[in-house]
């Protein structure tokens, strides 16, 4: 059991601070993701966890021991380093079995153990090799085979796949989060990449200069964003947000609509996300200014009373830059957010 | 310019001085050594090594890098890491440990001469605190041991630091990362020194042990100060051989003996510390 607490933990370097009252509890065998722009702390964040960063005040629990004063190799971690750190005098089997070592493993069980992590990673044939002999998907490979051969309690990554190629980083995603949910262990990944932190998240931390801006499912944060930032920074391309005016009684003028919403008496901003507009007779009125096709869909950028409104359309609509067009959100997907402190209003 | 051509034109320069001065010279020296009055002959070598002082100034050579090299790897390991943690003042640290670099042999060999002789700051120590009752000649040939160790104590004073600066900007290259990682799977400070650093140095270590090694087979000016004729060393006799006895054949053939030492422990040391291919950095 691997359970993760995190109370009140901040950090300041200097005068700058870089985690303000963190909060977080990660559950046993959850795949949680700590997803920001850079300099948000979520690196920070998982090294605090690591052991290789010191919080300025707050604890550090995993599986119900207190572990901020511990080292890391006391902590029952193993990590995954955005450049792999794969060591380059030591071979493959070296790597893998490096931590093992230290624990002075017996040679024939540390032996078994390598062979079956890197049979697990698909690098068997690599093991005798040097780092400076490995490509970066191998070096990665090698990485998390090291990790894995800890049998930790919790695995830590850190933008692990950032500096692989497009392609390489699909293959390396599915293969971790399979091999990953076979190992039992809770994993805390680090990303600024939206599509990875969707795919292998079971719930997802967004991280915004220093906090936690809302921890939950990828759904939860794709569908019902806790504020305008997670809207904006998760999907792409980002929720729209319009300014609406209250009518009173629940209803709201958002451009030349008037649409439901809560029963509120100041401006808020309505959300809606590109993809959840469609054409219609009644709706916004929009004159197209962009059309980029994307394939299966295109991406239309628009103008609605001065504000910009992008939406995902079916691609076999023929649109040309300077058309009119009449888009009607999808009701159940609106959302409604407070300008002032740009939270979600329910 | 022609781009191809441009980086032979630059060295050029260079390259000619080196023939000039040490490839030729060294050509004649070579040519020296076995050369008698009728043409080649290793009877300048017959002659050095068979001579008495020969075997004990090679013995003294060898012990005194023996006992000097290691403790200065050792200090200026310890030195670079020291320094490399430093936060601030690292530079100042290392100009000041850096001072004894700046002064020749011959200088920092009488700095040591007064501490220890006769009339030296060591004596008036002794004396002050009533260790001894008079002056006591520590540099005679009653004292063989002070003498090496005075010799031994001013090489080490004297040239730590080269091979400290080296070390420094070899530990400089290794990144962070491997240090981190290899403190998440277990290593402590003495696991990370020895499985990471150490190993990873090895390009800096070959070239400081090197330069070092080389250095200590040449010792002569440090010697010369504190020894004088009762610690004969290698160069201390090639000198003999040219400047005393007027011999320089077989001052020539005592160079090329040193030469081929070095060149002999080089190899050794390039050999030892190779860094497998695909195993750097």
């Amino acid at each position: 059991m691997a359970e993760i607490q995190i109370r009140n933990v901040a950090k300041q370097f200097g005068s700058y601070t870089a985690l303000r009252d963190i909060n977080l509890t990660i559950a046993d065998q959850e795949f949680m993701v700590l997803l920001g722009a850079s300099g948000c702390g979520k690196t920070t964040l998982l090294r605090i966890i690591a052991g290789l960063e010191t919080a300025t005040t707050g604890e550090v629990w995993i599986g119900g021991r207190r572990v901020d004063h511990l080292p890391p190799r006391d902590r029952g971690i193993a990590m995954v380093f955005q450049n792999y750190a794969v060591f380059p005098h030591l071979t493959v089997f070296e790597n893998i079995g490096f931590g093992l070592r230290m624990r002075r493993m017996a040679e024939t069980e540390l032996r078994q153990r390598v062979e079956r992590v890197a049979e697990l990673m698909h690098i068997e044939q690599l093991l005798k090799r040097y780092s400076g002999e490995l490509s970066g998907g191998q070096r990665q490979r090698v990485a998390v085979a090291r990790a894995l051969a800890m049998e930790p309690d919790v695995i830590l990554m850190d933008e692990p796949l950032s500096n692989l190629d497009a392609l390489l980083r699909l293959e390396m995603r599915t293969e971790l989060k399979g091999v990953l949910a076979e190992s039992r262990t809770t994993a805390i990944y680090v990303t600024h990449d939206q599509v990875e932190a969707m795919s292998l998240a079971d719930r997802i931390s967004v991280m915004h200069q220093g906090r936690i801006v809302q921890a939950a499912s990828p759904i939860e944060v794709y569908r019902n964003p806790a504020t305008e930032f997670v809207g904006g920074f998760i999907g792409n391309p980002p929720m729209n947000f319009l300014p609406a005016r209250p009518l009173g009684e629940g209803r709201w003028q958002v451009a030349g609509l008037v649409v439901d919403g809560p029963r509120l008496d100041k401006p808020l901003h309505f959300a809606i996300r590109p993809e959840d507009l469609r054409p219609a007779e009644n709706g916004l009125q929009a004159r197209v200014r962009v059309v980029e096709p994307l394939g299966a869909h295109v991406l239309v950028t628009c103008d609605v009373d001065g504000a910009m409104l992008r939406a995902v359309l079916d691609s076999d609509i023929s649109l040309n830059p300077g058309d009119r067009l009449t888009l009607a959100p999808q009701p159940d997907r609106i959302r409604w957010f407070d300008p002032e402190t740009t939270r979600a209003v329910h | 310019m022609n781009a191809r051509l441009l980086p032979y034109i630059l060295i050029l320069p260079v390259t000619l001085f080196l023939c000039l001065f040490f490839l030729y010279p060294f050509v004649l020296v070579a040519a020296q050594a076995f050369t008698t009055g009728d043409g080649f002959s290793l009877e300048n070598f017959r002659e050095v090594v068979g001579y008495w002082k020969f075997p004990i100034s090679l013995k003294n050579t060898l012990l005194l890098a023996a006992a000097v090299v290691p403790v200065q790897l050792a200090l200026a390991l310890l030195m670079a890491t020291m320094v490399n943690r430093m936060r601030r003042g690292r530079d100042l640290v290392l100009y000041i440990w850096t001072i004894p670099l700046g002064i020749s042999d011959l200088a920092a060999g009488m700095i040591w001469l007064a501490i220890f002789e006769q009339s030296g700051f060591l004596n008036t120590i002794l004396g002050a605190v009533g260790a001894i009752d008079r002056p006591v000649n520590f540099l005679s040939y009653q004292h063989m041991g002070v003498v090496f160790l005075a010799i031994a104590l001013a090489e080490i004073w004297r040239a730590t630091a080269i091979m400290l600066v080296i070390l420094v900007a070899g530990i400089g290259l290794i990144p962070k990362e491997y240090y981190e990682a290899a403190e998440v799977f277990g290593a402590g400070p003495w696991q990370r020194f020895r499985r990471i650093t150490l190993p990873l140095l090895r390009p800096s270590l070959q070239t400081a042990l090197v330069l070092r090694v080389i250095l200590a087979f040449e010792v002569f000016a440090v010697v010369a100060a504190l020894g004088g004729t009762l610690f004969p060393v290698l160069m201390s006799e090639t000198y003999a051989y040219q400047f005393d006895l007027l011999d320089s054949g077989a001052a020539a053939a005592m160079a090329l003996i040193i030469l081929a030492i070095s060149i002999a422990s080089t190899l050794v040391i390039l050999r030892v510390l190779r860094v497998p291919k695909g195993a750097s950095i």
